[in-house]
């Protein structure tokens, strides 16, 4: 009588934990293209690294491609989305169409004359809160250099708890040759920011070596 | 107070230390009779204690040896049983088999016999013709008429010559006829032949049979008799059982991890695949769940075909529902057999998919290559799919033995993990009471001045009324 009393009590708990509402494992990313004047010759990268992380990707997982641009807070920045269907060869459909997307556009985008990291940030902080994904990774490809248009207010705390931001291909402008502390302090702002916002704060500058990334 | 205090009791604390040792001295020679006392009642308790906790794990290791003897015999007596009614079942089904042939056998061999009976008596030699004309040439012979007699004498001769060649010709017939009648008889002597080697053939099987049933029967009154040798032989072929068994159900959970390997991925596209139920993937268990309901039909269907004894309820069924329930077990498994043969090729057409998808985004130049003999992996999957279901029935043999087998294996260790903690106890108990008269000789250490002077001075009395006193 005890063992089966013991039995009901095990398979009461099992339904229970069975019950419980299935805590969240999927990832979301969110991937920024700079696509201004001083980094427009890079978009083959980018199209290398949006490949590298559909691979990564699993189904139920979450992807965003948006460029930045002069005002880049804005859903129309956004070049394509995907949540990812839960069942594989329908995941692997979307991960196709996705790519055929990310390819178009870099085919054909427009160097934009300003670049609006932040907006960019706060759009990507906003689509990966809306989707509820156990990981948050932003991936950041970019010289990480801010210029904002006249009237543009960026001047504004953002909350990265969660987060994980990634600035992979950081290059380097003529003025860093000239003055690397300008390079080296770009990064210190951003990694500060981040950091201030409650983020991890990561620079990944070798493409051939992605492994760590997601 | 400590020592340092103590030390300064005299202002030479030499002096001081020397009195203390004194003074502690004493006090322990004193008190030594009553810390012995102390000492062996406390190891004396100690291994009592022991012994006593020694003896209940001795008598509950005779309690479950008895267990496990019974368990053993019953187990015994159980597999006898099923051999014996085996043996008899088979002795039936021979002897029902000839007996439903005997008459038609009676009838043919009477038939055959009959016929040889008619064959032999028509085959009778039928002599040859007395020689009617001997008496009457005598007669002739014997006559007065010399030149008539010659001439009836040649007469004779002519006919005689004559009726010796019909007759000859007659007794070759006749002969013919007989041989012709004697071939006749070959194929019922061989139908005979034939008849009575097939009820020997069956005799010979009874015998064998009956002589098994002999054999059994003497191990099976041995084993209801409880003797040792029958039980040492069951123990012995229950380890071997247990570990054989064991082995083989270690190989069917190899080919239970291979199945799941085959429908664990498809499954995905069933159930999804990023569903959890606590902590395990829904497809995955739902995968899991699909072998073990092949397992479990399996089991059903080794019950029904009353192979396996697992479950009394399925064996007490009615022939007529058994027949049904094998009919839908195996039914069940062929329907499950074919699910995991599909899911194994949607396994392959969905890695196919997906190594496609990876190509595609890695850049590869070689996402238009296909293998041409990639059809044989499929092939493989497929079967191993539709086959595995089928294979995994038989586990419900060595788990059978395996349960079966198991009850015995520990009761075997239970009763050599019993003995060992016994033989511990008794160890420590006999430990205790030595380590008891230990403790009183290290008490006697520090105070062997004054038992030097009180051994001396009992040598100088010489009687032993002071030490008496004394003690």
């Amino acid at each position: 009588m005890k063992h089966l009393a013991l039995l009901l009590t095990g398979a009461f708990a099992l339904a229970l934990t069975s019950c419980a509402p299935p805590a969240a494992r999927n990832t979301g990313v969110y991937l920024l293209i700079d696509t201004s004047g001083s980094y427009n010759r890079q978009m083959s990268k980018a199209e290398q690294i949006t490949l590298y992380t559909l691979t990564r990707l699993q189904s139920s997982d979450s992807i965003a491609v948006a460029r930045i641009d002069t005002g880049s807070f804005t859903e129309k920045d956004i070049i394509a989305k995907a949540t990812f269907d839960d069942r594989p060869s329908t995941a692997n459909a979307q991960k196709r169409a996705f790519a055929s997307r990310v390819e178009k556009f870099i085919d054909q985008a427009p160097p934009a004359p300003y670049t609006d990291i932040t907006g960019g940030l706060l759009q990507a902080i906003e689509y990966l809160n809306e989707k509820h994904p156990a990981r948050k990774e932003i991936l950041i490809l970019s010289d990480m250099k801010e210029e904002l248009a006249k009237g543009y207010v960026r001047d504004i705390p953002l909350d990265f708890k969660g987060f994980d931001v990634v600035a992979l291909n950081v290059t380097k402008l003529r003025s860093d040759n000239f003055d690397p502390r300008q390079y080296l302090g770009r990064l210190d702002d951003w990694r500060a920011r981040v950091e201030k916002g409650g983020g991890h704060w990561r620079v990944i500058n070798d493409l051939d070596h992605l492994d760590g990334l997601l | 107070m400590n020592l340092s205090n103590l030390l300064t009791i005299t202002p030479w604390p030499a002096l001081s230390a020397a009195i203390l040792l004194l003074l502690l001295m004493a006090a322990l020679y004193f008190a030594r009779g009553t810390a012995h006392q102390l000492l062996r009642a406390a190891a004396a308790a100690l291994s009592r204690g022991l012994r006593v906790a020694a003896h209940s794990v001795i008598h509950a290791q005779r309690g479950l040896a008895a267990r496990n003897r019974e368990v053993l015999l019953a187990a015994g007596r159980e597999s006898k049983e099923r051999l014996v009614e085996r043996e008899f079942t088979r002795v039936a089904d021979t002897v029902r088999k000839d007996l439903a042939g005997y008459p038609d056998m009676h009838r043919r061999l009477s038939e055959a016999i009959q016929r040889i009976e008619e064959d032999q008596e028509e085959a009778a030699e039928v002599p040859p013709e007395a020689p009617g004309w001997a008496q009457a040439v005598k007669v002739v012979a014997n006559l007065d008429a010399r030149n008539a007699g010659a001439e009836i004498l040649a007469d004779i001769h002519k006919s005689m010559v004559k009726a010796h060649a019909e007759a000859m010709d007659d007794y070759r017939k006749a002969s013919a006829e007989r041989h012709v009648l004697l071939r006749r008889m070959m194929p019922d002597w061989r139908s005979i032949r034939e008849t009575l080697g097939h009820v020997n053939k069956s005799v010979e099987s009874v015998i064998g049979r009956s002589q098994a049933i002999d054999r059994h029967m003497q191990e099976y009154e041995a084993i209801v008799r409880g003797e040792d040798r029958a039980l040492s032989v069951l123990s012995s072929s229950s380890i071997v059982y247990f570990f054989i068994s064991a082995l083989v159900l270690a190989v069917a959970t190899a080919g239970t991890a291979v199945n799941f390997t085959l429908i664990a991925r498809p499954m995905a596209e069933m159930v999804g695949g990023t569903n959890f139920i606590g902590g395990y993937r829904t497809a995955d268990i739902a995968a899991l769940v699909i072998i073990m309901v092949e397992i479990s039909m399996g089991l059903f269907l080794m019950e029904s075909l009353r192979i396996t004894r697992l479950f009394p309820v399925i064996g007490a069924l009615s022939d007529k529902i058994r027949v049904r329930m094998v009919i839908i077990t195996f039914l069940i498994l062929l329907l499950m057999a074919s699910i995991e043969a599909g899911l194994a090729y949607m396994r392959e057409v969905l890695l196919l998919d997906e190594m496609a998808t990876n190509a595609l985004l890695r850049g590869d130049a070689a996402t238009g290559l296909v293998n041409s003999h990639l059809w044989i992996t499929t092939a493989a999957q497929m079967g191993m799919g539709f086959v595995l279901p089928f294979a995994l029935v038989f586990v419900a043999i060595p788990l059978e033995t395996f349960v079966h087998s198991l009850r015995t294996v520990v009761g075997l260790i239970g009763i050599a993990a019993l003995q060992a903690l016994a033989l511990i106890l008794r160890l420590l108990g006999n430990g205790c009471r030595h380590l008891g008269a230990l403790a009183c000789r290290v008490y006697d250490l520090p105070l062997f001045v004054p038992l030097w002077i009180e051994t001396r001075l009992l040598a100088g009395n010489g009687s032993g009324s002071w030490k008496e006193a004394r003690s």
